[in-house]
């Protein structure tokens, strides 16, 4: 055998695991809910797409799932942008507390952010207390969650980049004859574009296939595609459509996964990058101070003043009723008391972290090779395709598709972590590559002369470099397993629930108690999430992922 | 024989980096490769080291053949282009690395690292971080990284690239002493013949993947195979010429050639010190276009009416002025006829 095949051989083993894990606890649900749907009697029924299509409620769904996600993508983007500015270019008191209190709301439960809205514009909530204002009813309640949600990635990407232009390629414009507000346009703006671009996509796609928000605030009149599948498959059993709207929702990820795949690849052509601590400075002028001001003002409304409203209804009881109410079993909503969700969810999480890390590690490792082939580069793509397909179809797939020998994990706890481990397998695969890819091959290279074989390389060249990158792809995925709702609200068991299913539960039902038990949870979970990711941005380097 | 190569090519697409190579490199012998950049000799460095597959030949070390030996089993050095010290170890961690890899007793790590931070002239540096370091430091630390293991062959990619000159300098000759001292057999590639020529017992010129011309340093400066090689040392004074018995026929005119010369149409070369300055009304006639000082002496352009230019070396005080109108005759003993 030449070097040549055998390091072949060597990256297709590795790649194995991740491509089994794939093919069996995703394509293979996915694929047995859409035959599900579409077959009848061996054959398939492609004339039920053109049905479905033709039905009027669901061309309205689709209809709200598009224009809502483009307003969310275009809303975050103007609330957004300026915060990225802020964050890249200023430098000023309390900026990393500041980056890190921005960044909660992105790992927060999608159930946590609805309950979040709900305890703030929601009927009873602090606006209808104050000036019987509630949005709860209006699509706003959704828009402003989703901004909510999704303006860290922006700051992230876009301030991320910025912070590392250096400026000096902006002043060699204005020494050449370009005014400040030119110099930006054909300079800076140039070099930011893809990275807006990426961000936006990310944006859609989160708030297209959005879930949890949807379903807590949309009410009975808002429906997402998401939505719309998870209602057709529990509630109303017509599987066929939900066969059909899970289709639709593939092509369109994928669609918008290709995109994005383009513009990131577009954002790594030459840009000459410096140290984001050398292009900061403090703000000078009534401008740059109302700019930050604003911003500042921005971040307390929009993000912290919910979650102190969640935080503030969960104590509404004396002597936190809320709290000691989730320890008894009321019999009711569970078959244990509430509080057990934590314990729980803590266990499934730290189950799925350690899957979605191995099968997230095999595949960043064998995907850092440059010469990687089609085959695998085509895999890179796939492997964000959890990230954007239909959660509930996984879990609806997992039921129907994982109940007979040799893969009867039905009645299995293992269910639950391997279905959110499908979500954090793109977080964990996204923060390791670039690390990974950083690594010089040369570096490689020494070691190896020096007597090092390919596997002692890893461990001595490469896993002292990705350690941190590694802890914080971890941290990623226990915060993604710890709010995976779609999924796991088809397959936790009733007397096993996870902390997002209760929260769902206790919300679905009336009564003052149920909905304060709903918001004590909630920020039970929001707390976990919070310091898991705090103990992460302590970790943070500039070079750790897209995240 | 440590080292042969035998028919060794490597393909990039469809070009050969590494056209059909031999090579031989004895026991204890420095052998330096010098060719411009592209020319493939890294890539003969990264196949020796097993770090690039050859698409055919062979490499054999001591006889033995090493193709499909992966990197580590070879038992070769190799010190990198920009060093390569891993960024989290310090400097003694980089320097035991591959005896640890081999599996050495702790102990035995610490006097060796010991001993070879003494030999390349950074005691007690065990314990800086390498971030800290300059780039001679650095240099020395690769160097003695590479040794640590005592590989049967030591192989340095551009060993003194990004230094300064006035280091580079001092350093070439500190090399050349520790390898004869350490009987070390060497293979550097370097693109600079003043490096080469000062570590080399024996110079090797490839060119597009082929080896051009082998032999002494002195050897080699003398009598350049051919027009490439002569260009590549820096010589400009090159045209085609009809050699005949005792005189060639070039476009400067008659040039007397060496006895014994090959005959026929050859490339002819006259180095800088055979191009006389004479009067202007003896000898070719040219004008001067331009003069270069180079420490030692003046290098001096001349161009003659329908001939290319020629570059005579000049005495400080003998250079004539730009503008200046002068005569050229050629010394016999400074000009080469080509292969």
């Amino acid at each position: 055998m030449t070097g040549r095949t055998r390091g072949a051989a060597a990256r297709l083993g590795l790649i194995a695991v991740p491509v089994a894990f794939f093919a069996v606890f995703f394509a293979y649900p996915v694929a047995a809910i859409v035959a599900r749907g579409l077959k009848v009697d061996g054959v398939w029924q492609s004339g039920r797409i053109a049905e479905v299509l033709a039905q009027s409620d669901v061309r309205h769904v689709l209809w709200f799932t598009t224009w809502q996600a483009v307003v969310s993508t275009a809303l975050t983007l103007l609330i957004a942008l300026p915060g990225a500015y802020v964050f890249a270019r200023f430098d000023f008191r309390g900026k990393q507390v500041l980056r890190a209190i921005v960044t909660v709301p992105f790992v927060l439960p999608t159930v946590v952010v609805g309950t979040a809205f709900l305890a703030l514009v929601g009927r009873g909530g602090l606006l209808d207390e104050l000036w019987g204002v509630r949005l709860d009813t209006t699509v706003w309640a959704i828009l402003l969650a989703h901004v909510f949600f999704n303006y860290a990635v922006v700051v992230r990407t876009v301030g991320g980049l910025w912070a590392q232009l250096d400026p000096r390629q902006e002043e060699a414009a204005r020494m050449l004859g370009a005014s400040p507000l030119r110099a930006w346009r054909q300079v800076t703006l140039p070099a930011l574009a893809p990275a807006v671009a990426a961000a936006a996509l990310m944006v859609f796609l989160f708030t297209f296939t959005s879930f949890g928000v949807v379903q807590i605030l949309g009410g009975p009149t808002f429906s997402t595609l998401e939505v719309e599948i998870y209602r057709q498959t529990s509630e109303i059993f017509d599987l066929s459509t939900a066969a059909v709207l899970t289709l639709i929702q593939f092509v369109a990820v994928g669609a918008i996964l290709a995109l994005h795949a383009w513009t990131v690849r577009r954002r790594e052509t030459a840009l000459r990058l410096v140290d984001p601590s050398v292009t900061a400075r403090r703000p000078r002028g009534a401008g740059q101070w109302a700019l930050l001001g604003g911003v500042l003002v921005t971040v307390v409304v929009l993000l912290l003043l919910p979650l102190a409203v969640l935080v503030q209804r969960s104590l509404d009881a004396p002597g936190f009723g809320y709290y000691r109410a989730l320890t008894r079993n009321d019999g009711g909503v569970f078959l244990v008391p509430p509080i057990e969700a934590i314990g729980n969810s803590l266990s499934y999480a730290v189950v799925a972290t350690l899957i979605a890390v191995v099968i997230g590690g095999l595949a960043a490792v064998a995907l850092t090779r440059r010469d990687a082939g089609r085959f695998v580069r085509g895999f890179d793509a796939l492997l964000m395709l959890p990230l954007g397909v239909s959660a509930v179809t996984v879990g609806f797939g997992f039921l129907i598709a994982l109940d007979e020998p040799p893969l009867d994990l039905r009645s299995s706890w293992i269910l639950v972590p391997l279905a959110q481990a499908l979500v954090g397998v793109p977080f964990v695969v996204r923060t390791m590559l670039p690390v990974l890819r950083a690594v010089d091959v040369r570096l490689r290279e020494a070691a190896s002369v020096l007597g090092a074989s390919p596997w002692r390389v890893w461990r001595e060249v490469d896993l002292p470099m990705v350690r941190r990158a590694l802890l914080i792809a971890a941290g990623f995925a226990f915060a993604v397993s710890l709010g995976e709702f779609g999924a796991t609200v088809f397959i936790a068991r009733p007397d096993n629930p996870t902390l997002p299913v209760a929260v769902a539960r206790l919300l679905g039902r009336p009564g003052e108690l149920n909905y304060g038990q709903a918001m004590a949870l909630s920020t039970i979970l929001m707390v976990v999430c919070a310091v898991a990711l705090l103990v992460l941005e302590r970790l943070r380097t500039d070079r750790t992922g897209e995240f | 024989m440590l080292l042969s190569l035998e028919g060794a090519t490597v393909r990039f697409g469809g070009r050969a980096v590494l056209d059909a190579v031999d090579l031989e490199v004895a026991e204890h012998e420095i052998v330096c490769v010098l060719g411009p950049s592209g020319s493939g000799k890294s890539t003969l460095l990264r196949a020796v080291a097993g770090l690039q597959p050859l698409d055919s030949g062979r490499v054999s070390l001591d006889g033995r053949n090493q193709v499909g030996v992966p990197a580590h089993r070879r038992g070769v050095g190799l010190m990198f282009q920009d060093h390569q010290l891993f960024p989290q170890r310090d400097v003694g961690g980089n320097v035991a690395f591959g005896l640890r890899m081999h599996g050495a007793p702790k102990r035995q790590q610490a006097e060796r690292v010991q001993e070879l931070l003494d030999l390349v002239g950074l005691p007690g540096a065990s314990r800086r971080a390498v971030a800290a370091l300059s780039g001679g430091e650095q240099q020395r630390v690769a160097l003695a990284r590479a040794l640590a293991p005592s590989p049967r062959l030591l192989m340095l990619d551009e060993p003194l690239g990004q230094l300064d000159r006035s280091l580079r300098e001092r350093l070439v000759v500190e090399l050349k002493e520790l390898f004869g001292r350490l009987g070390t057999t060497v293979l550097a590639v370097t693109h600079d013949q003043g490096e080469a020529f000062a570590l080399a017992d024996r110079v090797v010129v490839m060119r597009d993947g082929r080896i051009a011309q082998s032999g002494s340093p002195l050897e080699v400066w003398q009598r350049p195979a051919d027009a490439f090689v002569a260009r590549f040392l820096g010589f400009e004074n090159v045209v085609e010429a009809t050699v005949g018995a005792e005189a060639a026929d070039t476009p400067w005119g008659k040039v007397p050639v060496p006895e014994g010369a090959a005959q026929g149409t050859r490339p002819l070369l006259v180095r800088p010190g055979g191009v006389r300055l004479v009067p202007a009304d003896a000898g070719l006639r040219c004008t001067v276009t331009a003069r270069t000082f180079k420490g030692t002496h003046v290098a001096v352009h001349l161009q003659p009416e329908d001939a290319p230019r020629l570059e005579a070396a000049c005495a400080l005080r003998a250079a004539p002025a730009v503008g200046d109108e002068v005569g050229v005759e050629f010394d016999v003993t400074e000009i080469v006829v080509l292969g």
